[in-house]
């Protein structure tokens, strides 16, 4: 099936395709970096003109863009970390015989259809709320002050609700992978000696591996621009708290209206998020190889 | 040393009497294959023996100990799974030293005994790669390493020739016995294929839906099958049965006739057929015929036999090599 005119056949025939995506892709990307470049504030218009990488030097500069960035890679890192344990961990218990697995398996993965906002406000007003929340209850209950999350603790108040989202897509990728483990693998291993614990180590990890790196690849893209969750308990605070570059390239924007700045944010994040993938797929990519 | 025993071994998987009670006796150094049509239980058996499953009842008893409560490795078997169970992410060498590695042997005894085994097996060339770059016979001799390392005290084959091509079969085949000659320690060796359990066995223990039909020596089996099932079991082309009234003139319910026991002639005998297919092996011709008020039959000429569809021929089976069975199926034994 792969003669010369049917490749030539197929580029036809799947050109159009490849046109139009490329140009969804090459136009706005064109016009923000032209928009980057130039002096564009939504409270002056007509004003708009040439300064050259002024808008990059101002963005890089920004104490703000700093503690973005740490807070940006702080975030990512935590959630990949708490998402992947804790998806090999479920992902062990669900593919146990215990009773009621099929309701615990909907369960466990339930967080993943609900949207980030109703996500952050769930958690913003029934689980973390200083007087409200049910944490509070807990914590006043056993006799202990009630942490006010948002303020006392904000990028950990975030790290853990994004983390909740995004636990079930790694259950559900990584009990899949469990569930493709070669039954006899195990048993020789048995018969080898192994316990649970080395069978662990020694099988079912390297099994993994795969997945695990499919986890990571996946999520650290979907990370790198956390929004609403920030957006709608936090605000970016207090101060720059919990601002990523994301939520940072909004405020210029948005809040002060500086189209060109936002820009220049906007091809950063693009450039950092280049860096980050190039960087994982040279430490783990080649466990897709295999 | 290695004498196995099984003392009325019972196996249920919830409602399903897969095994309903065994007792067997394997002796140490002794070749034995367990035989059987697909799904008569001879995996779980052979896993009950290993301690991968669990007796539902009974004893299992390894040069005198009952072991039928403890783990796997501690019983000191090892076993060659059919799909080989390599670690498919260590390389061979990892493989096989796997079981050492876990029993905390010292690295220099876990090399000493790794390289002594990848020697024997014509591994040492291939011991830094990955199962996925080795060939379907390195695999299953990947496999017999790890297993021959723990030096255990019985081996455990699932049918473990099945993956391989019909070439390669027969070589592993005379490998495994050569295997045995040199060890010397007990094998237990499951397979659904006949000529397997008659070319390797010093013991045949043949089984239909969990139970034992028979043991015994594998021309034990040929020649005095115990039951119907055994006489057709063993032995290949399949032998023939014939009721009605040339097994009345034998004075039974059913006789039973192996291919190679019958004579043919163009111009007289016993039972008129006709040829409907002759197959020329050149050593050998099956003629598979139809005999005369009996339906078909399978017959096994030596040489070169010139007969083809539509031939008149004539069956006359040796007279002392009939077997008789009684309307249960049990052998009567010989006139
Ligand atoms: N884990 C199990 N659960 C339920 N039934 C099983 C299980 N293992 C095997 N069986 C049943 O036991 C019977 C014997 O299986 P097996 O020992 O694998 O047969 P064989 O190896 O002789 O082909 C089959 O009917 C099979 O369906
Ligand atoms: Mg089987």
């Amino acid at each position: 099936m792969s003669t010369r005119s049917s490749t030539l056949t197929g580029r036809i025939m799947s050109a159009p395709s490849i046109i139009a995506l490329f140009l969804w892709m090459i136009v706005p990307l064109g016009m923000t970096i032209y928009f980057s470049f130039l002096r564009y504030n939504l409270l002056s218009p007509g004003m708009e003109e040439w300064v050259g990488t002024l808008n990059y030097e101002f963005f890089l500069t920004d104490p703000a863009f700093f503690a973005s960035l740490a807070n940006t890679l702080l975030l990512v890192g935590s959630v990949l970390v708490i998402t992947v344990v804790g998806g090999v961990l479920l992902g062990l218990m669900l593919d146990q015989p215990i009773f009621g697995r099929g309701i615990l398996r909907l369960l466990v993965i339930a967080p993943f259809f609900i949207m980030p906002t109703v996500n952050a406000l769930v958690w913003k007003n029934l689980l973390m709320h200083p007087v409200s929340g049910m944490f509070a209850w807990i914590a006043n209950s056993l006799g202990f002050q009630s942490i006010d999350w948002f303020s006392e603790a904000p990028l950990t108040a975030i790290i853990i609700m994004v983390s909740w989202q995004w636990l079930p897509f790694a259950v559900l990728i990584l009990l899949t992978a469990l569930q493709s483990l070669d039954r006899d693998q195990k048993e020789a291993a048995q018969m080898d000696g192994a316990g649970p614990v080395s069978i662990f180590f020694y099988i079912t990890l390297p099994h993994l591996s795969r997945a695990i790196t499919v986890v990571v690849l996946i999520e650290t893209i979907f990370l790198l621009t956390v929004f609403a969750e920030i957006f709608v308990t936090t605000g970016g605070g207090p101060g720059l708290a919990t601002t990523n570059i994301a939520f940072l390239v909004y405020t210029q924007a948005l809040l002060q209206y500086d189209i060109g700045g936002a820009s220049a944010g906007g091809i950063v994040a693009v450039v950092l998020a280049n860096i980050v993938a190039i960087f994982l797929i040279r430490l783990i990519g080649k466990n897709l190889d295999r | 040393m290695g004498a196995i025993r099984l003392e009325k071994v019972k196996k249920t998987f919830g409602t399903l009497d897969v095994i309903p009670g065994v007792d067997l006796d394997i002796n140490d150094g002794e070749f034995v294959v367990f035989v059987g049509p697909s799904g008569c239980g001879k995996s779980t058996l052979l896993r009950l023996i290993a301690g991968l499953e669990d007796v539902t009842d009974g004893k299992i008893l390894i040069n005198g100990t009952d072991v039928a409560n403890e783990a796997p490795a501690k019983r000191g078997l090892s076993m060659v799974f059919q799909s080989y169970a390599l670690y498919p992410h260590m390389t061979v060498y990892n493989n096989i030293a796997f079981g050492l590695k876990m029993a905390g042997e010292s690295k220099a005894v876990i090399d000493e005994k790794v390289q002594n085994a990848a020697k024997i097996l014509n591994l040492t060339d291939y011991l830094e790669r990955r199962p996925g770059a080795l060939s379907g016979g390195q695999r299953q001799r990947v496999a017999i390493g790890r297993a021959i390392v723990r030096n255990p005290a019985a081996f455990l084959f699932d049918e473990p020739l099945s993956n391989l091509d019909a070439a390669l079969r027969v070589n592993m085949r005379l490998e495994i016995t050569g295997l045995h000659q040199e060890l010397k320690t007990t094998m237990i060796y499951v397979t659904h294929d006949q000529v397997e359990a008659m070319t390797m066995a010093d013991k045949i223990v043949v089984l239909q839906a969990g139970r034992v039909e028979q043991v015994g020596k594998p021309m034990e089996l040929y020649n005095n099958p115990a039951n119907k099932f055994v006489a057709g079991f063993i032995g290949s082309p399949k032998m023939n049965f014939l009721g009605g009234d040339y097994a009345r003139k034998y004075d039974c319910h059913e006789v039973g006739i192996r291919p190679e026991h019958v004579a043919v002639s163009t111009e007289s005998g016993d039972l008129p057929a006709t040829v409907k297919i002759a197959e020329h092996l050149g050593a050998e011709t099956y003629l598979h015929v139809n005999a005369d008020g009996f339906g078909p039959m399978t017959v096994r000429a030596t040489g070169e036999v010139p007969l083809g569809e539509h031939d008149k021929i004539w069956l006359t089976p040796e007279r002392d090599r009939i077997h008789r069975f009684d309307a249960n199926g049990i052998a009567l034994g010989k006139l």
